[in-house]
């Protein structure tokens, strides 16, 4: 529950700007964006952003996002509760 | 054993535990009087042990597995709260996957859901939201708890309740703040911790700013780091810098995600919507002055121990269990009688066996082979 997931944003909603879908290994989830938005700095599609819980608490670069998500990868393997969290699934 | 080699980076790997090990020869610990360190998120526990860290490297450092993975300090009275109410007709309880198996005097959510009520694990608080809207006959009611790192979440999305109107979802609050945490644990008086490793990702919120009554008042070493095996190594050499130097700070080797003054807006709204109050019991802790998170006056109508008028249930703890001992650093899991015996992953006894950041469940699963 304390380790965030790096996710790649792929859409922003319209009609609703706080809400985006974002994707990590390839599963898209929706998110709230809003606490690392504001109107003097919109989020871009393709931005990394490390989610909590689906929100988004911070943003990424790129390699910082792989290398997390390659630790977390490894951790899955032999952890499958971090797994739950990873892909938030039972 | 951890071969260095399998580590991604295995130079870099080696540099630091060379510089670590030339380091430490400037400082008064020794095998028998270690430098220890409490890592207080369970998230580091985790990787510590998953890549062997605490084996690869000096006798002279001991790692301590501080009270950092909110599951581990839930008192089994809160789950029996949860059980009350989960129990209720037309009740949907939603809660994250780490809580499911924490047992409580009545079982756990886990059991109960065999038995037949509606418990869902959620991914995100606004999942249960989902369920709020589309469910208007069922009451839901979200679990949540957490250190600061899943209160912003928690926060927005009882605003957005209150927005949408939703009569039908509230919050059963055991979320608990870091820093009355970390001052209690100080204040006990046979405590013997050197320097912090700082939470990466709870400290991404509140800061660094916060942890500075322990470098000042205490004159104990804090860096807030990552999460992988080279954050964590160049996080212990800087508190070996600190300490040969003897200048105790609050340093952040996590810089790369963690901005010093922390997410503003994740401060603001879970000071908009959460408040502290009391003195809560923890697992293992004990009551802590202040630690009690409850939801603000304006906020109080989704509060579901007002909505459905529990009583609070104090349940006594195994007095052979140490799990207070663990948590604090006073023992190692293997130290409890209990481990492995009566307490095992699959029939625990303290949540510290169950939690995926737990750190029975990490000697549980990395370390059986040393101790046979
Ligand atoms: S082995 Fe079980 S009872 Fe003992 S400290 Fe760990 S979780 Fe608590």
């Amino acid at each position: 529950m304390c380790i965030g997931i790096p996710c790649q944003i792929v859409s922003i909603d319209k009609n609703l700007p706080h809400i985006a879908i974002a994707e990590v290994n390839g599963i898209g989830r929706e998110i709230d964006i809003s606490l690392v938005t504001s109107n003097n700095k919109p989020i871009t599609i393709g931005q990394w952003v490390l989610v909590h819980v689906g929100f988004a608490m911070s943003m990424l670069d790129e390699d910082e996002a792989k290398q997390t998500l390659s630790f977390l990868n490894a951790m899955q393997e032999e952890e499958p509760d971090v797994g739950v969290l990873f892909i938030g699934k039972e | 054993m951890q071969f260095i080699d399998e580590f991604r980076a295995p130079n870099a790997v080696k540099s630091l535990l060379n510089q670590i090990n030339a380091l430490v020869k400037k400082t008064v610990f020794t095998k028998d009087s270690p430098l220890n360190i409490m890592e207080v998120c369970g998230g580091h526990t985790h990787a510590i042990f998953k890549f062997g860290l605490d084996q690869l490297l000096p006798p002279e450092i001991n790692f301590i597995h501080g009270p950092g993975c909110p599951v581990c300090v839930l008192p089994m009275g809160r789950i029996d709260t949860c059980i009350d109410i989960a129990k209720q007709p037309n009740v949907m309880f939603c809660t994250f996957g780490d809580a499911m198996r924490v047992p409580g005097q009545q079982g756990s959510l886990l059991t109960i859901r065999g038995e037949g009520h509606d418990i869902r694990i959620i991914y995100s608080p606004l999942d249960a939201l989902k369920l709020a809207k589309l469910n208007p006959e069922k009451q839901i009611v979200l679990f949540g708890l957490g250190f600061e790192t899943t209160m912003p979440g928690i926060a927005l999305t009882i605003l957005q309740a209150k927005q949408l109107q939703l009569s039908n979802f509230s919050l059963l609050c055991q979320h608990i703040c870091i820093i009355p945490t970390l001052k209690a644990l100080l204040a006990l008086p046979d405590i013997k911790i050197d320097a912090f490793l700082g939470p990466g990702h709870l400290s991404m919120i509140i800061g660094i700013k916060p942890y500075e009554f322990i470098s000042q008042d205490y004159a104990k070493p804090v860096v807030i780091s990552g999460f992988e095996p080279v954050d964590i190594l160049q996080s212990v050499i800087m508190i070996l810098m600190q300490l040969i130097k003897q200048q105790y700070l609050v340093e952040n080797q996590y810089r790369r995600i963690v901005a010093d003054k922390g997410n503003t807006a994740a401060q603001a709204v879970i000071n908009q919507v959460f408040t502290l109050q009391g003195n809560d019991e923890w697992r293992g802790l004990g009551k802590i002055l202040d630690s009690g998170v409850r939801l603000n006056e304006k906020y109080r109508e989704y509060d579901a121990e007002l909505r459905f008028n529990t009583k609070r249930h104090c349940q006594q703890d195994d007095p052979n269990a140490r799990c207070g001992d663990v948590l604090t650093g006073r023992c190692k899991p293997i130290n409890c009688p209990l481990f492995g015996q009566t307490c095992t992953p699959t029939s625990a006894y303290g949540a510290l066996m169950v939690s995926s950041e737990g750190a029975c469940a990490a000697y549980y699963q990395y370390r059986q082979s040393d101790l046979i």
